[in-house]
């Protein structure tokens, strides 16, 4: 087992492994911690398998070492590069590492995976998590093909196609009035009270670790290279907190050289508290009232944001913010550019990369990798309206080349069979002969 | 007077209280009660220079104290002080 125990990030106290999230003597973040001869040793022996794909591909580096039996699957999605994008934005090099295709549709999947496999470790008995929608549907799948109730408190306004995601599953939802800082309120309260599995609370340190995968799939998928620039999209601020910690890890143990990649952050304007710590050269986030159609950013007072602020600062990143109609115009660049349907957090981010660049924080010889963490199918409402209704056609031929011919933009396109896929881009790497 | 809700890491130093009465007209003053009560939860609660350790939150009737006005809110008779450790969570 390579795991130490807990340890404070904030003041470096050790607890011994358990369902405790919070240090005792300063209320500090709780981490988990490694022994890493034991981790080397397991490398030497046993590196990360080729034939597993799925994030268990780099389970030696996890908490769990073992793929739990009722797994979904998380992780290993593609990196895609993104020629056509690159070129909108102005960049010569850049990658979409495209996790909208996980078992339940947004990278909630891969830090759900680690906590409901140390829930069934610690043989906790119900599972339970505060979310904006994409947790709660992540742990409402996974709870399901655990066989593990699951009890999920979202803010009582969520979109409607975001609840309904969850609630196929079968799981306990509990609409809570409020923001999602007051559902999460009452949810630590909750944790403190019964024995539950509370993933983003009490689970938190276990969870949190899985978002590490997002950096050892794109090393992987770059040949074992690192990018020179991410862009995250960041709420509560782990996810880009531990993508610059896998990173870490890699060049640690050896395993890949040069230089850190810059972690840059993606908010959204009506919901930006990192963005505007890092802009007024605080060191702590001020907490604000969220509004913005980018829900699942929606956090006002981010738990992990002094952490992200720190990885921004450390590794040389930046932080950007986006209005609601920067957000809806990126993810129609996305999908044009790169057909890749994303939802409003993937908008946040590709408006927030175009910023960067156009601002210099991200120069355009850099090799630039774009974290797109959730579905376009989860959050269509926001995009109603911005679809024209396609005209219609009797079904005759005549008909339709009578539209085409008066189609504005038809060009001599020759209506031919479609061609030969290109070869796939990123996805499982092939195992070695 | 205002009664501070006591989360169970704390409780350790409140001789297993989870709800304890305090006295003062502001959170400030009701903390300070709390803690000559129960010394050993200054430290726990305070950083040396006598600030509020940065992930403490404080809420008055669910309402953090940041949006209020900070240890200085007032609170009184029926009021609620909950004391939490900085908002977990993610989406
Ligand atoms: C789709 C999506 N992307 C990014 C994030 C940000 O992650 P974090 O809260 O760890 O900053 C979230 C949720 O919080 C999310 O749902
Ligand atoms: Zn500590």
């Amino acid at each position: 087992m390579s795991v130490a125990g807990l340890v404070c990030s904030l003041c470096g106290e050790r607890f011994p492994v358990s369902a405790q999230y919070v240090c005792t003597e300063c209320f500090g973040p709780l981490e988990v911690a490694y022994d890493w001869e034991a981790v080397r040793q397991r490398l030497t022996s046993e590196p990360f398998p080729c034939h597993t794909s799925s994030l268990w591909r780099y389970r030696a580096l996890l908490p769990v070492n073992e793929i739990p039996p009722n797994d979904l699957g998380a992780g290993f999605t593609p990196l895609h590069p993104a020629e056509r994008l690159a070129k909108e934005i102005g960049l010569e090099e850049l990658w979409i590492k495209n996790d909208t295709v996980n078992p339940s549709y947004s990278f909630k999947d891969r830090v759900v995976a680690l906590a409901v496999a140390t829930a069934q470790q610690m043989g906790i008995p119900v599972v339970a998590c505060a979310s904006t929608g994409n947790l709660a549907s992540a742990l409402a799948a996974h709870a399901a093909r655990a066989g593990l109730p699951a009890y999920l408190f979202v803010p009582a306004d969520l979109e409607p196609e975001k609840i309904l995601g969850a609630a196929v599953y079968g799981p306990h939802i509990i609409g809570v009035k409020g923001t999602y800082d007051d559902v999460n309120r009452l949810c630590i309260q909750i944790a403190d009270r019964y024995g539950w599995g509370f993933v983003n609370i009490n689970l938190r340190p276990f969870y949190a670790e899985g978002s590490k995968t997002l950096a050892f799939e794109t090393v992987e998928q770059l040949g074992w290279d690192l990018p020179d620039h991410v862009v995250v999209p960041a709420a509560g601020g782990s996810l880009a907190t531990k993508i610059a910690k896998g990173f870490q890890e890699l060049l640690d143990l050896g395993l890949v050289f040069g230089e850190r990649p810059r972690v840059s952050i993606a908010q959204a304007a009506g919901c930006a508290p990192i963005v505007r710590a890092w802009e007024a050269g605080l060191d702590h986030v001020e907490p604000v009232r969220p509004q913005t159609i980018a829900r699942s950013l929606a956090i006002g007072n981010p738990a992990d944001g002094v952490l992200a602020l720190k990885t921004i600062r450390e590794t040389g990143g930046a932080a950007a913010a986006v209005t609601d109609e920067e957000i809806i115009e990126g993810i129609r660049l996305l999908a044009r550019t790169e057909g890749i349907f994303a939802e409003t957090a993937g908008g946040v981010t590709v408006a927030a990369l175009r910023k960067l660049v156009a601002q210099g924080h991200i120069r355009p010889d850099e090799r630039t990798v774009l974290y797109i963490t959730g579905n376009g199918y989860k959050t269509v409402s926001a995009l109603e309206g911005q679809a024209s209704a396609p005209p219609v056609v009797e079904p005759r031929l005549a008909d339709f080349e009578r539209w085409y011919a008066t189609h504005s933009s038809a060009q001599a396109v020759e209506l031919r069979p479609a061609g030969f896929p290109a070869a796939s881009q990123g996805g499982v790497h092939p195992c070695p002969e | 007077m205002p009664r501070v809700i006591i989360p169970s890491l704390l409780q350790a130093v409140t001789d297993g209280a989870r709800e304890v009465t305090a006295e003062g007209e502001t959170v400030g003053q009701a903390l300070a009660s709390l803690t000559q009560r129960y010394p050993a939860a200054e430290s726990r609660l305070f950083q040396e220079d006598g600030a509020l350790r940065p992930h403490v939150n404080l809420f008055v009737n669910d309402e953090d104290i940041r949006f209020l006005g900070g240890l200085d809110t007032p609170v009184g008779e029926n009021d609620e002080i909950l004391i939490i450790p900085a908002m977990a969570g993610g989406a």
